[in-house]
C-alpha cells in the first residue's frame, strides 16, 4: 500500500505545493524530489505488490508502464531543472508561470500514474482527462500565436478522443452487466476480464471500435493525429519529452486492457486486423512527412507517429513474439525520444531556434550535444547497437514468417523513416556552424543516462527482463 | 406504470435532443445556438430524472440536478457573458452548406440506428433505445464541430455531445455513480480551460474565429 501512496501521493503533494512555493531553485528541486519519490514508490511495487483492490489493481502488465513512466518522468524533472532556468532567464517563462508549470507538471504524472494502476475503466478514463488537461494547459503556457493554436487544437482533438473514449466505456459496462451485474464490479479490469467469454460479442465490437478511436486520438494514430505535432512543437520541450515518452503509452495502455478483453471474448471481432491497418497507415504516413519538416520538435514528433504506428502494429500482430517486440519497441521508443528531446530542447536553447535550416555544425560547435543527438537519432532510427534495432528487427521477422506483404510495407516505412531522420541529422550535426555557439548549460546526466540503457538493452537483455517479458506478452494474447 | 409509458417518454425525451441537435447544425446565429444548447441540456436533465424514477435508482436524480444547474444554466449564462463581453452576440456566423450538413446529420443517425440496435438486441428496451440515440446525438456534435469554424459555436458543438454521452451513461442501468460526477467535474474543468482558452485568443487576436489561428501553421513554407 506504502508504494502505491508513493505513486499517487508524491505527485498530488508535489503539485499543492509548487502551486505555493516561489523561488525556481527550490521549486525545480522539489518537483525533482517528487518525482524521485514517485519512481522509488515504482520501484518498490517491483518487490512487492498489494493485493487488487476495488478501484486499484497492480498486475505484471502495469507494473512496467508504471516503473517507465516514473524513471522517464524523473529524469524529465532533471532536465527540466536546467531547461526552465534558461528559459526564465531568456523572459520567456515568468515566475508565476513557472510555479503553475510544476503544480501541473506534477499533476500530469498524478493523472498518468492514476491512469495506470486504477482497476476500473471509469477511473481511468477521468485519469486520462485529467492528465490530458494539465498537458494541454502546458503546450499553451508560452501564450504565443502558435502556441495558443497548438493547446486549442490539442483540446478539441483530444476531447473529441476521450469523449468517444467515454462512450466506447459505457458500451462495455452495458455489455458486461448482463453478466456481472450493475455497480462498480461491472467495471473492474479483474471482474470484468473473468467473465469476459459472457459478454455480447457484437456489443463488445462496437465498444472496441469506440475505444480504438478515442484512445487511439490520444496514441497518435494516423488519421487522428493532427494534434500532436503542433503539441510538441509548441509547448516547453520537457513537455514534449513525457508526451512523446509517456502520455501515449498511457493511452496505449488502455487500449492494450481493451484488447485483453475482447481476445477473452469468444465470438468477438479480432482486433488484430483494425490495430494492424491504424498502425502501417501511421507508419507510412509519418514516414513520408518526415522529410518535408523543418522545424526539428516537429520533425521528432512526426517520427512519434511513426514509432506509435511500429508499436501499435505488433501489439495488432500478437502472438507472443509480436507483443514481446511491441512492448519492447514502447519501452526502447519511450527512452530514447525523451532522450532526443533533452538534447533537441537544449539545441534550441542555444541555436535560438528550432528551425532546421539555421542550425548546422553541432559536433563541432558543442560536441557533447552534438554527438548525443546524433546518438539519440542513429537510435530512433533503428540502428544497431541500440536497443529500438532489437525491437524493430523483432517486429519485422514475426511479421515476414507469417504476412510477408505486410512485412514488405513495413521495412519500406522504416527505411523511408529512415533516410529522412539521417538527412536532417547530417545538416544538424555535421557541416559548417550556424546558429549559436553560446555555451549550453546543460544538464547532460538524464540524456546519456537513457540512451546508456537504450544501448545496454541492444547489446543484451537480462535473462530475468526477458522471461518477464515474455510473460506479459503471453497474457495479452 | 405501464412499459410501454415509461418507454415512450424516454423516447420521446431522447427524441427531442437529436431535434435540439439538429436545431443546433443550422443555427447560425450565437446567441439562438447558445439557447438551442441550453434547451438540450435542459431536456437531457429530464431524461435523466425519467430514468432516474424508471430504474428507481435515486443517484440519477443527482446527476439530473447538476445537468440542470450547470449544464442548462450556468454554462449558458457563463457562454452568454462570453459572447457579450467580446462583442459577438449579434454576430452571423457563415456556416456553409446547411442543407449538405442536415442531410450528413440524417445519414449519421441512421447508421447509429443501424449500428447500435442491433447490437443491443440483447438489452432492456428502455436502455437500447436511449443508448441508440445518445449516439445520434455524439455523431451529431462531432458532425457540428467539423462544420464549425467559430470556437465558441465549437465549444458549443463540443457540449452537445457530452450531453449525448450523459444521455447513454444514464441509460447504462445501474452504471456506477463515479463516472456521472467524474463527467460533471470533467466538464467544469474542461469548460474553465475553455475560458482561459477564449480569453487568451480575445486577448491576443481580436477575434474567435479558429480561422484566425489556421493562419498561424507554427510552420510557414
Amino acid at each position: 500500500m506504502i508504494a502505491l501512496a508513493g505513486i499517487l501521493g508524491a505527485p498530488l503533494i508535489g503539485a499543492a505545493l509548487l502551486a505555493a512555493i516561489p523561488g525556481y531553485r527550490l521549486s525545480a528541486r522539489c518537483n525533482v524530489l517528487a518525482s524521485l519519490v514517485a519512481f522509488a514508490a515504482a520501484l518498490l511495487l517491483l518487490h512487492h505488490r498489494p493485493q487488487a483492490g476495488r478501484f486499484m489493481l497492480v498486475d505484471d502488465l502495469n507494473v512496467v508502464f508504471i516503473v517507465l513512466s516514473t524513471f522517464v518522468g524523473f529524469t524529465t524533472s532533471l532536465f527540466s531543472a536546467s531547461y526552465i532556468g534558461h528559459e526564465l532567464a531568456t523572459l520567456r517563462l515568468t515566475p508565476a508561470y513557472l510555479r503553475f508549470y510544476h503544480a501541473m507538471y506534477q499533476l500530469m504524472m498524478f493523472g498518468m500514474n492514476l491512469a495506470l494502476v486504477s482497476n476500473n475503466i471509469g477511473l481511468m478514463w477521468v485519469a486520462v482527462e485529467l492528465a490530458t488537461l494539465s498537458t494541454v494547459m502546458m503546450v499553451g503556457i508560452y501564450r504565443t500565436h502558435e502556441a495558443l493554436e497548438a493547446a486549442w487544437k490539442y483540446f478539441i482533438l483530444g476531447s473529441v478522443g476521450i469523449a468517444l473514449a467515454l462512450f466506447g466505456t459505457i458500451l462495455v459496462y452495458l455489455a458486461a452487466r448482463p453478466v456481472v451485474g450493475g455497480g462498480l464490479d461491472g467495471m473492474a479490469w479483474t471482474v470484468l476480464l473473468m467473465h469476459a467469454a459472457g459478454f455480447d460479442p457484437a456489443l463488445l465490437d462496437v465498444a472496441f471500435v469506440f475505444l480504438l478511436l478515442g484512445y487511439g486520438t490520444k496514441v497518435g494514430l494516423a488519421p487522428m493525429h493532427a494534434w500532436l505535432p503542433d503539441a510538441h512543437a509548441e509547448g516547453p520541450t520537457p513537455i514534449s519529452a513525457v508526451l512523446s515518452g509517456l502520455l501515449l503509452n498511457v493511452a496505449l495502455y488502455a487500449l492494450l486492457r481493451f484488447k485483453m478483453l475482447l481476445a477473452a471474448c469468444p465470438g468477438g471481432i479480432a482486433p488484430g486486423p483494425l490495430m494492424i491497418a491504424l498502425g502501417l497507415a501511421s507508419l507510412l504516413f509519418a514516414s513520408l512527412m518526415l522529410y518535408r519538416r523543418r522545424d526539428i520538435k516537429r520533425l521528432f514528433a512526426y517520427s512519434s507517429i511513426e514509432h506509435m504506428g511500429i508499436i501499435v502494429f505488433a501489439f495488432g500482430m500478437a502472438g507472443p513474439l509480436g507483443n514481446f517486440a511491441g512492448l519492447l519497441q514502447m519501452v526502447m521508443h519511450s527512452l530514447t525520444k525523451s532522450a532526443i528531446f533533452f538534447s533537441v530542447g537544449h539545441v534550441a536553447q542555444v541555436k535560438g531556434t528550432q528551425r532546421i535550416a539555421e542550425m548546422g555544425g553541432l559536433t563541432e560547435s558543442h560536441p557533447l550535444l552534438g554527438w548525443g543527438l546524433v546518438a539519440g537519432v542513429a537510435a530512433i532510427a533503428g540502428m544497431p547497437p541500440f536497443g529500438v534495432f532489437t525491437s524493430e528487427f523483432l517486429v519485422i521477422s514475426s511479421t515476414f514468417a507469417r504476412a510477408p506483404l505486410l512485412a514488405v510495407l513495413l521495412v519500406l516505412g522504416l527505411l523511408l523513416a529512415l533516410g529522412a531522420l539521417l538527412l536532417r541529422l547530417s545538416s544538424v550535426a555535421f557541416g559548417p556552424v550556424r546558429g549559436g555557439t553560446g555555451p549550453t548549460g546543460a544538464s547532460f546526466v538524464p540524456m546519456f543516462a537513457h540512451l546508456a540503457l537504450v544501448l545496454v538493452a541492444g547489446i543484451y537483455l537480462p535473462a530475468p527482463l526477458v522471461a518477464w517479458f515474455q510473460h506479459i506478452a503471453a497474457l495479452l494474447g | 406504470m405501464s412499459g410501454g409509458l415509461s418507454l415512450s417518454v424516454a423516447n420521446t425525451l431522447a427524441g427531442l435532443m437529436v431535434l435540439a441537435s439538429f436545431l443546433m447544425i443550422y443555427q447560425d446565429r450565437l446567441s439562438a445556438l447558445i439557447n438551442v444548447l441550453a434547451a438540450h441540456a435542459f431536456v437531457l436533465a429530464l431524461a435523466v430524472a425519467w430514468q432516474a424514477h424508471v430504474q428507481d435508482a435515486p443517484e440519477l436524480y443527482v446527476t439530473a440536478a447538476i445537468t440542470l444547474g450547470f449544464k442548462a444554466m450556468a454554462l449558458p449564462m457563463a457562454l452568454r457573458r462570453i459572447i457579450v463581453r467580446l462583442g459577438l452576440h449579434r454576430e452571423i456566423e457563415a456556416v456553409t452548406g446547411v442543407g449538405l450538413t442536415v442531410l450528413a446529420g440524417i445519414g449519421l443517425v441512421a447508421l447509429s440506428l443501424d449500428v447500435m440496435l442491433p447490437v443491443t438486441a440483447h438489452a432492456d428496451p428502455l436502455t437500447r433505445e436511449d443508448v441508440t440515440l445518445a449516439l445520434s446525438v455524439v455523431l451529431l456534435g462531432l458532425l457540428m464541430m467539423v462544420t464549425r469554424r467559430n470556437a465558441v459555436s465549437q465549444v458549443a458543438a463540443f457540449l452537445s455531445l457530452e450531453n449525448g454521452i450523459d444521455l447513454a451513461a444514464a441509460a447504462a442501468q445501474g452504471m456506477p455513480m463515479v463516472v456521472e460526477i467524474s463527467v460533471a467535474f470533467s466538464l467544469l474543468v474542461a469548460f474553465l480551460v475553455i475560458g482561459i482558452f477564449l480569453f487568451r485568443i480575445r486577448e491576443r487576436f481580436d477575434s474567435v474565429d479558429v480561422r484566425a489561428l489556421d493562419a498561424f501553421r507554427g510552420e510557414r513554407r
